[in-house]
């Protein structure tokens, strides 16, 4: 078997994750221009709830996943009614260490309730399957088709509906927006609802093939922020783009460069960018 | 000016408060936490005159702490050096990494500020865990030597460690109280509240924020050598995110951008947090949502809380005048309507 | 003249919100800009003060070439500016909001703030002293101690008007001062423009009170679309037909 076909495909799936999570904190970014650091804990919530589903009531796996959107995505509706709305005028350091608070909460309250071992979950879709000469398990196959099919709905969402439409406009300007009727707040409800939505598929999807901990949203989220400043704040296709760059060039990292540090590419991308572009990769020229 | 003189006469108060302590708390473990809490004072020090006074929220502290640790640790423990050159260089090479971290990171602003000292921190606490050949790795470095006697003094027990710490926290309140009060400390604010406006009178302000940034560094770097010669043993986990939090939680529930805040907010946390030891690992089910509601409610923390009481005591007491300075010029308030426009 | 800008341009993406620009400030005088909502006076400014630096085109100080310098540079060569949006400390008391406008006419560092030396009192006494003059120049001696976020507008724009002058300025640039306050008060601002000039600073501003322009002006330039459409005195400005069209066929906010 081909290691490089091996890595893409690993790459492919890592990515697809990646860019869920990073979906999720740029629209939330473009709407409200908050750098959500809580976004990593809805993810990890989005995983444990999943699995709670399933074992201790035994519901089917995509059931499971069903109610940890709903779950997730109200938990940030109310993050963002009774903390982010109320501290919407106030100096930008604010919000920051509003999110920290709440991501130190909810990984203190999953601890508590789950327990900080590492724990498995296990899919209906363990089976490994042949395509094209490579062997893959079902699970990977599903994040990736999942993940395309969820972008492919909230494309359509963003596009087609009045509602996504709001949100665009709003992203592009929040001012403008009030002044033209739209009811801002509803679509920040909204905005954090579809957020947390997308961070509990993401975890969902690729629990099985990872471990489920308290911690485990941390890499994932800072991950994300280097995304979306990859792909530029707010931007819905940079997000999508810059996940899959990040999912590849980790894969690839991990086996041509260092296993070891493969977690630090990130970072060090980060540092690149923003020494050279200190307003991220799409910054528009200004003061 | 009497309440000038009362202010004094209330620091004079503190300062013997704290220097009779070791005689009235007989108790070594609760000695060894105030002196543990003085320590993490010295760095949410230097974080606050970054975050509170220049509004840069660095997360890269814990990082910088953990340079100023192992710093310590590797020239006393394997270069050999004497203590006391040691920590002069831990502080230097702390603040020399911190002079060529902010020359880069200080060309970012707010959210792009905070993510990139987030992944710097990240950086730093990965290249500690992961650099086994230098630092250790997770197995972590022992057997650092307590701080070596200056002449006859010695600096084995705790109640001389706790006169040492407490020094190095008077004399850092002493030098962010000079600052605060200078020129220096006005451009710093003057850069918190606006950097375009800053700059145009004048103000360079990737200088200044790279003075106060390597000065904030200066002092994530001294607490971190302080801790080790304090607790004697290090591991990577000093360095991880986890403490920046921490520190920040300090920060904020003392009072961020004040000048007591810091060692207030410090010593009633961790004194707190040992006395619900049972709570150790579930401490941030209450501070997380302390950390959220303190910003929401009470932005400048328990200092700017009270000097909040104190202004409206004061104020009551002398209602009138204060009354009639609001009535002269609410009429001149119906004319203030701005016209909105790019903002 | 004291401050020349050539074919002065200034493009946002697309959008050339200045352009080409060939304006002479003169020295001694109170020269004006004005122009409908979006004409580009503001982005002007940015491009004299330094906040922006200018897509093509030069800005020339005293003979030399500033088009490239910071704004902090600017600010030590002697141009001073406010912004449309007053943005004071409000938490600060108005004297310590106008202090540190001093600090560019003094060399003292980090070291000797913490150490108290000699050159620290001096130049703390020479800040004070600076701040409590200009505050007096502005008539604001009487609310030194306040609060800035407790003062009246009007109080506010002089507090910004202060806090330029403590520059030690040879030229200031105000971006409507008088917006938001009522015609008394404006009338007083207006004074205080004039007893900028007769003290040898002067002035460059934007306004939309036609009224006061006119009286006040010796000079005006009118922007349209960031183009230049006219130049000269009041008079010559009231009966220029382009103006007129400006102003009626586009926003009429004047
Ligand atoms: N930083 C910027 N980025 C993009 N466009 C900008 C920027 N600054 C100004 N503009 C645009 O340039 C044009 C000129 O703006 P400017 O603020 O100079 O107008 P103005 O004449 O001062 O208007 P007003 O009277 O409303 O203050 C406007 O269309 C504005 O939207
Ligand atoms: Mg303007």
């Amino acid at each position: 078997m081909d290691i490089l076909t091996q890595q893409l495909f690993n790459g492919l799936t890592i990515g697809s994750v990646y860019s869920l999570v990073a979906l999720g904190l740029t629209l939330v970014y473009g709407i409200l221009h908050i750098p959500n650091f809580a976004h990593g804990a809805l993810y990890m919530l989005g995983a444990y709830v999943t699995l709670t589903s399933m074992l201790l009531w035994n519901f089917n796996y995509w059931l499971a996943i069903a109610i940890s959107i709903v779950v997730v995505g109200l938990l940030g509706v109310l993050m963002e009614r009774l903390v982010f709305n109320p501290l919407k005028n106030a100096p930008p350091i604010h919000d920051k260490i509003a999110a920290i608070g709440i991501l130190l909460f909810l990984e203190a309250l999953a601890q508590l309730v789950w327990g900080a071992d590492y724990r498995t979950m296990s899919t209906p879709y363990g089976e490994v399957v042949n395509v094209f000469g490579t062997t893959l398990t079902m699970q990977r196959v599903l994040i990736n088709v999942g993940a395309i099919v969820v972008m492919i709905l909230l494309y359509l969402f963003l596009k087609k509906t009045f509602m996504g439409s709001t949100i665009i406009a709003m992203a592009q300007n929040r001012k403008g927006a009030h002044l033209v009727g739209i009811n801002t707040n509803k679509v920040a409800m909204l905005t954090f609802l579809i957020s947390g939505g997308l961070a509990a598929i993401a975890a969902s999807l690729s629990a099985p093939i990872n471990l489920v901990f308290p911690g485990m949203g941390h890499l994932v989220i800072l991950k994300a922020f280097v995304i979306i400043i990859l792909g530029g704040m707010g931007s819905v296709p940079g997000a999508i783009l810059g996940g899959y760059i990040l999912g590849f060039t980790e894969s690839l990292g991990a086996t041509y460069i260092s296993n070891d540090y493969k977690d630090v590419i990130a970072f060090v991308l980060l540092i690149i960018i923003l020494s050279f572009k200190p307003k991220g990769l799409f910054s528009k020229e200004g003061f | 000016m009497p309440a000038m003189t009362k202010k004094s006469i209330a620091l004079i108060a503190l300062i013997i408060g704290a220097m009779v302590i070791p005689f009235i708390i007989q108790n070594e473990y609760w000695l060894h936490i105030l002196t543990l809490s003085f320590i993490w004072s010295i760095a949410v020090y230097g974080l606050n005159i970054l975050a509170g006074y220049t509004g840069y929220l660095s997360l890269a502290h814990a990082g910088f702490f953990a340079i100023g640790a192992y710093a310590l640790g590797l020239l006393t423990v394997k270069v050999g050096l004497n203590y006391w050159v040691a920590l002069i260089l831990a502080c230097i090479i702390t603040s020399g990494i911190g002079f060529l971290i902010g020359l880069i990171a200080l060309r970012t602003r707010e959210h792009f500020f905070a993510i990139y000292t987030l992944c710097v921190g990240y950086v730093i606490y990965l290249v500690i865990d992961k650099w086994d050949s230098l630092t250790g790795g997770v197995r972590g470095l022992i057997g650092i030597p307590a701080p070596s006697n200056i002449g006859p003094i010695s600096f084995q027990s705790a109640t001389s460690q706790y006169y040492l710490i407490l020094f190095f926290l008077l004399a850092t309140v002493l030098v962010m109280y000079r600052i605060v009060h200078s020129l220096t400390g006005r451009t710093f604010i003057a850069i918190r509240n606006s950097e375009e406006l800053a700059q145009t009178i004048g103000i360079s302000t990737m200088k200044n924020k790279l003075t106060v940034f390597v000065l904030s560094t200066f002092f994530a770097g001294l607490a971190g050598a302080l801790y080790a010669s304090f607790i004697r043993f290090i591991g990577p986990d000093i360095g991880y995110t986890a403490i920046i939090f921490d520190l920040l939680t300090y920060l904020l529930v003392g009072g961020i951008g004040t000048l007591a805040g810091p060692v207030v907010g410090t010593i009633l946390i961790v004194s707190v947090s040992q006395s619900l030891q049972f709570l150790q690992d579930y401490r941030m089910l209450i501070f997380g949502p302390m950390l959220t509601l303190i910003i929401i409610f009470y932005p400048r923390g328990i200092v700017g809380m009270v000097s909040e009481w104190k202004m409206k005591w004061f104020n009551k007491k002398k209602k009138t005048p204060a009354e009639k300075w609001k009535s002269t010029y609410s009429d001149s308030k119906d004319v203030r309507e701005d016209k909105v426009k790019e903002g | 003249m004291l401050i020349e800008t050539r074919n002065l341009t200034k493009q946002f993406g697309g959008l050339t919100a200045v352009k080409d620009v060939d304006f002479e400030i003169e020295k001694g005088k109170i020269n004006a800009i004005i122009g409908p909502n979006g004409a580009g006076k503001s982005t002007f400014f940015n491009l004299v003060s330094g906040s922006y630096i200018p897509t093509s085109g030069q800005v020339i100080y005293r003979g030399k070439d500033i088009t490239k310098l910071p704004p902090n540079k600017i600010a030590e060569l002697g141009v001073a500016r406010t912004f449309q949006t007053t943005n004071l400390f409000e938490q600060a008391t108005v004297l310590d909001n106008v202090i540190v406008g001093h600090r560019l006419r003094t060399k003292y560092n980090l070291l000797d703030a913490v150490l108290r030396t000699k050159r620290y009192k001096k130049e703390e006494k020479k800040c004070k002293d600076k701040a409590m003059e200009v505050l007096d120049f502005v008539g604001l001696t009487n609310i030194t101690d306040q609060l800035a976020g407790n003062i009246t507008q009007e109080e506010k724009k002089r507090v910004a008007f202060a806090l330029a002058l403590a520059t030690d300025p040879e030229v200031v640039f105000l971006d409507e001062p008088a917006a938001g306050i009522n015609s008394g008060e404006t009338e007083g601002l207006a004074e205080l423009m004039k007893k900028m000039v007769k003290r040898g600073i002067t002035v460059c501003l934007i306004e939309h009170k036609m009224q006061m322009i006119m009286k006040l002006a010796d000079k005006i330039m009118v922007l349209n679309y960031g183009e230049k459409i006219a130049e000269g005195s009041s008079e010559e400005i009231m009966n220029n037909q382009d103006v007129i069209e400006a102003y009626l066929g586009g926003d009429a906010s004047a």
